[in-house]
């Protein structure tokens, strides 16, 4: 593991019963990058994800953060921000409940700096800071969602499909601050369905295939590889390759 | 420690206004109040409650638990992503639920005996013993709605086994004692019956309100026995160590499980 990773996981491996969801990963995500995950369904994004916030207990393997292990630990929680593809609220409480219960949480913890309320202030979470979330829409719950992640200005920021459910201007919104982000020096892992989205954003690229990395490098690298300009038309093509490939093994390519 | 106490008071604020333990709290209140009304004398109206509490408290705590769990399950997540211990994360969620639930039901049986007057003397210590069995009952059943919630990914598996047990002890129990007492009622079987209705959290609890109250009289030489026993200091001390038993069992399998658990 390098020193200026902030993620580094070596040999990670979990099984769901007889699926196995992570089978080996070896992966690094270096600081001040925004790393895209992508992949078909059920190739193991969420899984990995999940096993680097301590979600999941890994069956093998380990994740470090910032250079430390994670496993058992939860105070290096407080440097990472997280935003779940969905999330549901207590229903009876305010969305300045709310917050003021995340604040309240992080209080008495070393690390936690100033607050980054952006995109509380420009998603118009105060005008409705009374109401009760039981009764706020899909698509406000999703803007509270990313309000919560950037909070705490955390040096990595996880987010799970982040634009899914969000209207257009929240969107790009979202997608300046994930920007921004890099500007910071700060990290970003995130996954994505919309290619047009990774490559508007990410600087690295890992497509998980079958609970494995299949490619992991730069969009520069995976163009290059596969001689083709458009990231949906290369991604495409690399799965070919690797179909007709004599192996069948899933390769990093990042090394060939 | 501190992390716990800031969960449990966020989940508090959540629960006090929930249309159903507010529902619940108001039924309860009607209940005891009809039953003042139209039941006569107070130690008949606390008779009749402790009927109704001891069929209800337990299965409101174990279904009120168990959606309320699963219901929460996605901001469980979110909470687990936070710099928490999942520790303080579990036994806060609980320990807000279970002093909701406590609240309502202390103030929905509690509030007509104020209200009438019998606050103080003659009655204060029955109405307090069915209060405080009351409270245990609450305690021991949204421990084990916890645990059936963070045990079964399956919401359905998870409220089926937690009615079948409701179903089981209110009611499958009490049966098959009265046929084993039937069938042995040439033995002298009182001492081995003692014993298995400790066995059941809703009988013992039934059994040390019965025993303040002058009924018990009229339970024949089971019923002397029996006041014997747990009308002793050794019974008490027995009785209240088997409740908090009941209590702590399922708080240490659904932390235990919730400690593991991948979400």
């Amino acid at each position: 593991m390098r020193e200026n990773d902030v993620i580094g996981i070596e040999n990670l491996s979990k099984s769901f019963g007889s699926v196995r969801a992570l089978d080996g990963v070896s992966l690094a995500v270096r600081t001040g990058t925004v790393t895209a995950v992508l992949g078909p369904n059920a190739s193991g994004k969420s899984t990995l994800i999940k096993c680097i916030l301590g979600l999941v207990n890994p069956d093998e393997g380990e994740v470090h953060l910032e250079g430390a292990p994670v496993k058992g630990e939860w105070r290096y929680r407080a440097r990472i921000g997280y935003m779940p593809q969905s999330a549901k609220f207590p229903e009876n409480l305010t969305v300045d409940e709310l917050f003021a219960l995340l604040k309240d949480i992080r209080k008495d913890l070393p690390g936690s700096g100033a607050l980054d309320t952006e995109l509380h202030e420009r998603f118009g979470l105060s005008a409705i800071g009374r109401r009760r979330l039981g009764v706020l829409s899909g698509g406000t719950r999703q803007r509270i969602n990313a309000a919560i992640a950037f909070l705490f200005a955390p040096p990595l920021l996880i987010l799970d499909e982040p634009t899914v459910g969000l209207d257009p201007l929240s969107a790009v919104i979202l997608r300046d601050k994930i920007r921004d982000q890099r500007a910071g020096g700060r990290t970003v892992l995130l996954t994505s369905h919309l290619v047009g989205e990774v490559e508007e954003m990410a600087d690295h690229v890992v497509y998980m295939l079958e609970g494995r990395p299949f490619f992991d490098g730069s969009i520069e690298d995976l163009r290059r590889i596969t001689a083709e300009r458009k990231l949906e038309r290369a991604i495409v093509r690399l799965m070919e390759e690797n179909r007709s490939g004599a192996s069948g093994q899933n390769t990093d390519l990042r090394n060939s | 420690m501190g992390q716990a106490v800031k969960i449990l008071t966020y989940e508090i604020h959540n629960l006090v206004r929930s249309r159903w333990l507010i529902g619940m709290g108001v039924l309860l209140l009607a209940a005891t109040e009809v039953l003042f009304r139209f039941g006569g004398d107070p130690s008949r109206a606390v008779t009749s409650l402790m009927n109704v509490v001891f069929l209800i408290v337990p299965l409101v705590s174990l279904v009120l638990g168990t959606v309320y769990f699963y219901s929460s399950r996605e901001f469980n997540e979110l909470l687990l992503a936070q710099p928490v211990n999942r520790t303080a994360i579990y036994l806060g969620k609980l320990a807000g639920f279970t002093a909701a639930l406590s609240l309502v039901f202390a103030l929905g049986t509690g509030l007509p005996f104020l209200l009438h007057g019998y606050g103080l003397g003659d009655y204060a210590g029955k109405v307090a013993i069915l209060l405080v069995v009351g409270e245990a009952l609450v305690i021991i059943f949204s421990a084990v709605a916890f645990l059936a919630a963070t045990r079964y990914e399956d919401r359905v598996k998870g409220l089926g086994s937690v009615i079948l047990l409701w179903f089981f002890l209110s009611a499958v129990y009490d049966g098959l004692l009265l046929l084993a007492v039937h069938a042995f009622h040439r033995y002298p079987y009182e001492t081995p019956l003692m014993a298995l209705v400790m066995l059941n959290p809703i009988d013992l609890g039934r059994i040390l309100v019965l025993l303040q109250l002058d009924i018990s009289a009229l339970m024949g030489f089971t019923g002397a026995l029996f006041r014997k026993f747990y009308g002793s200091g050794v019974g008490t001390a027995v009785s209240s160590a088997m409740l908090v038993l009941y209590a702590a069992i399922p708080i240490a399998l659904g932390l235990l499980s919730f400690r593991r658990k991948d979400f």
